[in-house]
């Protein structure tokens, strides 16, 4: 017996080291579980409502506030999916609202409404990169972004803030603004918790965190948000509220027609 | 146009604007409740030119002025009945003058398939960038010359817009006329070939159904590219001069456009093309020198990122004159010649910084037949979500016989500061 100990030991060691890659890859892989993520963040319910309110905070502690409300519709299975944003607030915004046909595999169209000159405006795509209004949250941050524009790697499992989370890092294919980034995401809800970015000189950039996750009918979303820059101080708070998914939003409520006269039974 | 005319064009929209307003207002006031919003903004553009200002000519300072807007706005909890109402009040320092002004004043009802808008609105159409082609609603060149704000180019239409959605976007304006606001010498420096010491008297056309204006579009979306049809039967909005005996009368001679639009996706950036054509009914052979003659407008535009928030947009825009022999020969002498095709080249590059509360741009109009150039340069801070500070100028420049070059004496640089609430 005294001999036999130790051989199961070393038995389930052996097969613990043996096992161990077969056992990480059985999970999930890198590419699935980024997917995963992209999909409950980004293309929860076939539509969605919500009144959105963002802070942009500087340095200094002065914040200035835009409320919005962001109608999302998803197109069947191809990934297209069509954003509505209203601006209700800051005063000499009200009223302004922009259209997105999102496509996974290329540019997005998007439109600008202008109210005080009753003028939509096509307006060139190429800036996914670009600040969204002001914050320090992207336009990709937030209409989403491909699995495939990143090569991802699964570094460890972790618990943070008592969920499980796979973290994962992912490198851009291409050059931009970050040079990888850690996600830490949910192994059960599948959204990402904490997105650290950093820049070329591998130094922090940003910092992703979702401050609250609430389940709204079948769905885990995260209803409070925030991105802070590490190397400028400045930050941003988002509040979703009034989120429903499911609601019946139809198509043609994102086109020109809607996009010069909001919607009332959406926008309100 | 005499005070009873105009008196009688109005009530013309007056009585049915009235109706429509009750119709839409007790519903809209029920369940959304209605808002208010505003802003209180002085702007001063002050003259860079040494040149003398003529007697009569308050042209140092083209627009020094305080200005406070209401805007007033509801709708129904259903969302098929509206109203927004825009109002000025504004003492202007450069005429001397305190002034209220209705900027819009609508009511709307809408279904799933149609809508109405009836009042005073503010239409835009086409895809030029301060290039218009079948956008022919009125426009305030003043606004644009001394700096104001984008929200002050474009002039309200009275007017009933009418929308049906069977698919395309189809819209039907009918309007009463309105004529552009255009540099007069009460702020600006002119040249003015036409005979001083004359008095001059506008006629706008008056009340009459035939003077009525009817502009149609049609719009809708090929894939993602957008496609666009327009007709107008309309004015010219600026005076058409002419000697009569004793004194100098302005008309506003009668124009009929068509034209088509397309927009969509190149490479990374939009691309715009957009002609139309110009018919001057008239003066159909040409010879009369005070009417402009029928002529072919296009532009083609492409703007894209340049880099992180930073754009740049181009546009190419030509007028071909149709009659171009019967305007030479009927020119009348000390006019400055045109082209028979005048071609205006356009640039527009825009940065933001700091987090979009700094905001460059530049636009610069270049007169590529006439030689000269109109640069408009701006500065913009947003102190917080409610203060906005922009510093600019508009920079003319070029041949003096050109419609830019004209100006030149006017370059003026501006500070525009609004508080919004």
């Amino acid at each position: 017996m005294k001999s036999f100990r130790p051989t199961v030991l070393s038995f389930f060691a052996v097969a613990a080291v043996l096992c161990a890659p077969p056992a990480r890859a059985a999970d999930s892989s890198a590419d699935e579980i980024v997917k995963r993520s992209l999909e409950s963040f980004y293309y929860a319910g076939n539509d969605m409502r919500a009144r959105v309110s963002m802070k942009l905070i500087n340095v200094q502690g002065k914040a200035r506030e835009r409320e919005m409300t962001m109608l999302r519709l998803n197109l069947g299975k191809s990934g297209d999916q069509r954003y509505y944003i209203y601006f209700h607030a800051p005063a000499d915004v009200k009223g302004t609202s922009f259209l997105v046909w999102k496509y996974p595999g290329k540019e997005s169209d998007r439109w600008i409404y202008v109210p005080a000159l009753k003028l939509v405006k096509r307006i060139a795509a190429d800036d996914k990169r670009s600040s969204f209004v002001g914050s320090d949250f992207t336009y990709e941050d937030v209409s989403g972004r491909n699995v495939e524009d990143e090569t991802h790697t699964v570094m460890r499992k972790e618990d943070l803030g008592g969920r499980p989370t796979y973290v994962v890092e992912s490198k851009p294919k291409t050059v931009i603004d970050y040079s990888r980034r850690l996600s830490w995401i949910d192994s059960e809800r599948w959204l990402p918790l904490k997105e650290e970015y950093f820049d070329a000189r591998n130094e922090p950039l940003r910092t992703f965190t979702a401050d609250k996750v609430e389940q709204i009918g079948k769905y885990w979303t995260a209803t409070v948000r925030s991105m802070k820059n590490l190397q400028s101080g400045h930050r941003s708070e988002v509040v979703f509220r009034e989120t429903e998914f499911d609601v019946g939003i139809k198509q043609d409520i994102f086109t020109e027609r809607y996009l010069r006269d909001a919607p009332a039974q959406w926008v309100r | 146009m005499s005070k009873g005319d105009r008196a009688a064009r109005n009530s013309f929209l007056a009585g049915p604007l009235a109706a429509f307003m009750l119709a839409s207002a007790p519903a809209a006031t029920a369940a959304e409740g209605v808002a208010w919003n505003g802003f209180v903004q002085s702007h001063v553009a002050a003259r860079t030119s040494g040149e003398h200002c003529p007697d009569g000519t308050e042209c140092d300072f083209p627009s020094a002025e305080l200005r406070g807007q209401l805007e007033t706005e509801g709708k129904n909890t259903a969302g098929n009945a509206g109203f927004l109402g825009r109002f000025d009040l504004l003492r202007d320092f450069t005429l001397d003058d305190t002034r209220f002004v209705t900027r819009e004043l609508y009511g709307d009802l809408r279904s799933e398939k149609l809508a109405a808008r009836l009042g005073r609105q503010v239409i835009t159409w086409g895809m030029g960038d301060l290039l218009f082609i079948n956008d022919t609603f009125p426009k305030d060149q003043v606004a644009l010359f001394t700096g104001q704000p984008q929200q002050y180019l474009k002039l309200g239409s009275d007017a009933l817009k009418l929308n049906a959605y069977p698919g395309p976007n189809l819209e039907l304006v009918i309007a009463g006329f309105r004529p552009d606001n255009t540099p007069t010498s009460r702020r600006f420096v002119l040249a003015d070939p036409l005979p001083v010491g004359l008095p001059r008297r506008a006629e706008e056309p008056g009340s009459d159904p035939n003077e009525l204006e009817i502009s149609g579009r049609v719009s809708g979306y090929l894939a993602n590219w957008e496609l666009a049809g327009y007709v107008s039967r309309t004015h010219y909005r600026s005076p058409a001069w002419r000697v009569t005996g004793s004194e100098i009368v302005g008309t506003y001679p009668r124009l009929n456009t068509a034209g088509a639009s397309l927009t969509g996706p190149i490479g990374a950036g939009v691309v715009s093309v957009e002609a139309g054509y110009y018919d001057s009914p008239q003066d159909r052979d040409g010879h009369d020198p005070s009417v402009e003659n029928s002529q072919f407008r296009g532009l083609v535009g492409y703007s894209r990122q340049t880099w992180e928030d930073a754009t740049l947009g181009l546009q190419l825009y030509g007028e071909w004159m149709r009659d171009y022999v019967a305007y030479r020969e009927t020119l009348p002498a000390g006019f400055p010649v045109k082209d028979r095709l005048r071609k205006v080249a356009t640039i527009r590059f825009t940065q933001f910084f700091a987090h979009q509360t700094v905001t460059f741009n530049l636009f610069a109009f270049v007169g590529l037949s006439e030689k000269d150039r109109y640069v408009i340069p701006s500065l913009r801070y947003a102190f917080s979500d409610n203060l906005w500070a922009e510093i600019g100028a508009n920079l003319f420049g070029g041949k003096r016989s050109g419609m830019f070059g004209s100006l030149q004496d006017n370059s003026n640089v501006y500070l525009t500061v609004r508080y919004a609430f």
